[in-house]
């Protein structure tokens, strides 16, 4: 970062005192909803119950305790709890590995169209053929971008994807007289979502150890294969959590497929890779695509996510069903269930997040091939931007470049008593929305930083005076100030403890 | 009595087969919420995993040392997850009937641990 940045940023965090940031809403305790006194009318009539009687003879509940407020106080109710919240549109958001990166507004035009917006999935196919056409080219442009031809675009969200190319692994070996093969690989560093899904898949998951280099190598590897005999596959994320491409990934690919074992990869960090390199290419089988990060559909607060598999030629039998087909005519349709007598079936009802694969493709298209290799040098650049700029003010356990995230510690820190949670409290007091911390698991003290490729430098310099002044107080003693954010947010440090010792998860009457 | 140490944190006392996570595990886990216990009566190869411990910050598996059975389980720890800690009275997590005292031979003793401990900084 150049001086006058550095000056302008300072300039910035001097008038931080006097100032409250936009996202920390009007100084009001907002009380729960049921709190509120009744009124005497609400928002909405009702009719009375007490004529009503039920089918079976019961007499209807006239109490069922909802709260009882006029359509303003609602409505205020709401608006004010909106403005508390922080989300991309208000600041950067670089949680690792989460891809919290803008989401464009064309995706919406396009979604809202009202051949999109407005129909039902239960209409006769003859009247959709447009969105079917869509979501047709997006399983093209899919198997295009992965190099894997088989395309569901069904699953939900990213672990439904993960499921769905586990269960498309299981049913192959099932098929194929190999259901013998228990035994799924995954190395310590992956997302909890890995080990979870081959555990609810009904696999055993064998651990191969990652923590001295932070990258899977071929000798651990070997030792955790064994001689294959019961690898039923391996679930790796590459680029990994610790935001490193995994350099021994073709030799460790062969070696598995000779054993008979399937590579699944975690899509969840393809943002670094797309247009760049195919997985395919690496010894990927099967991958799951989560259109919420790498293709920019909105995120969090129930998005709502889509993760689309793709697979290669040898397991597209096996994946999920409804798949659309374009039949010689140019018309399209969807799969009949049974039709593809080798496929595990439906995972989801209807045909999956339809207003996603609209806006995703909107995005595709409307980067092109040039553009999005751009996202993946933006996105990469941009962590190596805050990791170069980070480097003396933080611990890094695994030498650079990075991919698309940088991971950082506490462990210079460390003396002074100042956590990586203090860091974390201390951006959500300068109204940045905190980044990934304590994981990934197998690094102490974890700071994962994902800026992603459409922050601005203003933007991330800012994360980045902010992180380097946190730095700065902690090695000049200034720790309890530290220990203390966050201070002018809406609600200083919270217990983390007690709440998850004594959670409160839903309001009751007192 | 004596006390030996796995590499991922475990100790176990060769006598009474009690064992549990070393204060190093604890630091590093940070404060625990919740601790998942397993049933006396199960038998466990060496390294399989018998509890799941649950911090603010993670979730960790808990390995058995060594092979055995597992004859007691303290549970009082999930109550008062503040005793768990290298303390042969309260903090253990289970007592285990071992299999083969020549696993214990593989293991670290206190001085081999804290120059373990040393390597990691």
């Amino acid at each position: 970062m150049n001086a006058e940045a550095m000056k302008k940023v300072a300039n910035d965090t001097q008038k931080h005192d006097d100032i409250i940031g936009a996202t920390r809403g009007l100084n009001y305790d907002e009380k729960c909803l049921f709190d509120y006194p009744a009124a005497d009318e609400s928002g909405v009539d009702l009719p009375s119950l007490q004529n009503i009687k039920l089918r079976t003879g019961h007499k209807a509940r006239e109490h069922v305790g909802l709260p009882q407020v006029k359509e303003p106080e609602v409505l205020r109710h709401f608006v004010r709890l909106s403005t508390k919240n922080y989300s991309i549109d208000s600041g950067i958001f670089p949680l690792g590995s989460c891809t919290m990166k803008h989401n464009p507004r064309l995706n919406e035009k396009a979604a809202r169209f009202a051949g999109f917006a407005h129909i039902h999935p239960l209409q006769p196919q003859s009247t959709v053929q447009g969105a079917l056409a869509v979501m047709h080219e997006l399983q093209n442009m899919l198997a295009e971008l992965t190099g894997l031809p088989g395309v569901c675009l069904t699953p939900a969200a990213g672990a439904h994807g993960e499921l769905a190319g586990l269960m498309t692994i299981k049913r192959a070996h099932e098929l194929k007289g190999n259901g013998h093969k228990k035994i799924v690989l995954i190395p310590d560093s992956a997302h909890g979502t890995n080990p979870a899904t081959a555990v609810m898949c009904g696999y055993e998951v064998r651990n191969i150890p990652t923590k001295e280099t932070g990258r899977l190598t071929l000798a651990a590897f070997k030792e955790a294969l064994g001689d294959g005999k019961d690898v039923a596959g391996m679930m790796v994320t590459n680029p990994n959590t610790c935001g490193l491409f995994e350099r021994e990934i073709v030799e460790i690919a062969d070696l598995l497929h000779k054993a008979g074992g399937y590579f699944y990869c975690d899509g969840a960090n393809f943002n670094a890779l797309v247009g760049k390199i195919r997985p395919a290419d690496f010894g990927v089988d099967v991958m799951h695509i989560n259109l919420h990060k790498t293709f920019s559909t909105p995120h969090g607060g129930g998005g709502p996510g889509s993760g689309p598999i793709c697979v290669t030629e040898e397991l597209a039998p096996y994946m999920p069903s409804p798949v659309v087909i374009k039949e010689n005519d140019e018309s399209y349709r969807l799969e009949e269930d049974g039709e593809r007598e080798t496929s595990l079936g439906r995972l989801k009802g209807f045909q999956g997040q339809f207003g996603m694969h609209v806006r995703a493709l909107t995005y595709i298209l409307s980067h092109g091939a040039d553009g999005l290799r751009q996202i993946a040098e933006d996105a990469v650049l941009n962590a190596n931007y805050v990791l170069s700029q980070l480097k003396n003010d933080y611990h890094v356990p695994f030498e650079g470049p990075c991919m698309h995230e940088c991971l950082l510690t506490d462990k210079l820190q460390k003396d002074s008593g100042v956590t990586t949670l203090d860091i974390a409290k201390t951006l959500v007091e300068y109204g940045i929305h905190p980044m990934t911390v304590y994981f990934p698991l197998v690094v102490q003290g974890a700071m994962l930083i994902e800026p992603t490729e459409t922050e601005s430098r203003e933007s991330i310099d800012r994360l980045i005076a902010v992180l380097k002044q946190a730095a700065a107080d902690s090695k000049a003693g200034y720790s309890e100030k530290l220990q203390k954010n966050p201070v002018s947010a809406p609600r200083r440090r919270l217990d983390e403890v007690k709440a998850a010792r004594e959670p409160k998860l839903r309001w009751k009457p007192n | 009595m004596t006390v030996k140490y796995t590499k991922d944190h475990e100790w176990i006392d060769t006598t009474s087969g009690k064992t549990g996570i070393t204060d190093y595990a604890r630091d590093a886990l940070g404060d625990l919420v919740f601790l998942d216990l397993p049933k006396a009566g199960r038998i466990l190869k060496r390294k399989e995993y018998y509890a799941v411990v649950e911090s603010v910050k993670a979730a960790s598996e808990i390995y058995a040392p060594v092979a055995g059975e597992i004859v007691a389980v303290n549970d009082n720890l999930a109550n008062s997850l503040d005793d768990l800690k290298e303390d042969l009275d309260k903090g253990w997590i289970v007592q285990l009937k071992i299999a083969d005292a020549g696993d214990l031979n593989d293991l670290m003793d206190k001085a081999a641990y804290d120059a373990y401990l040393r390597t990691l900084g």
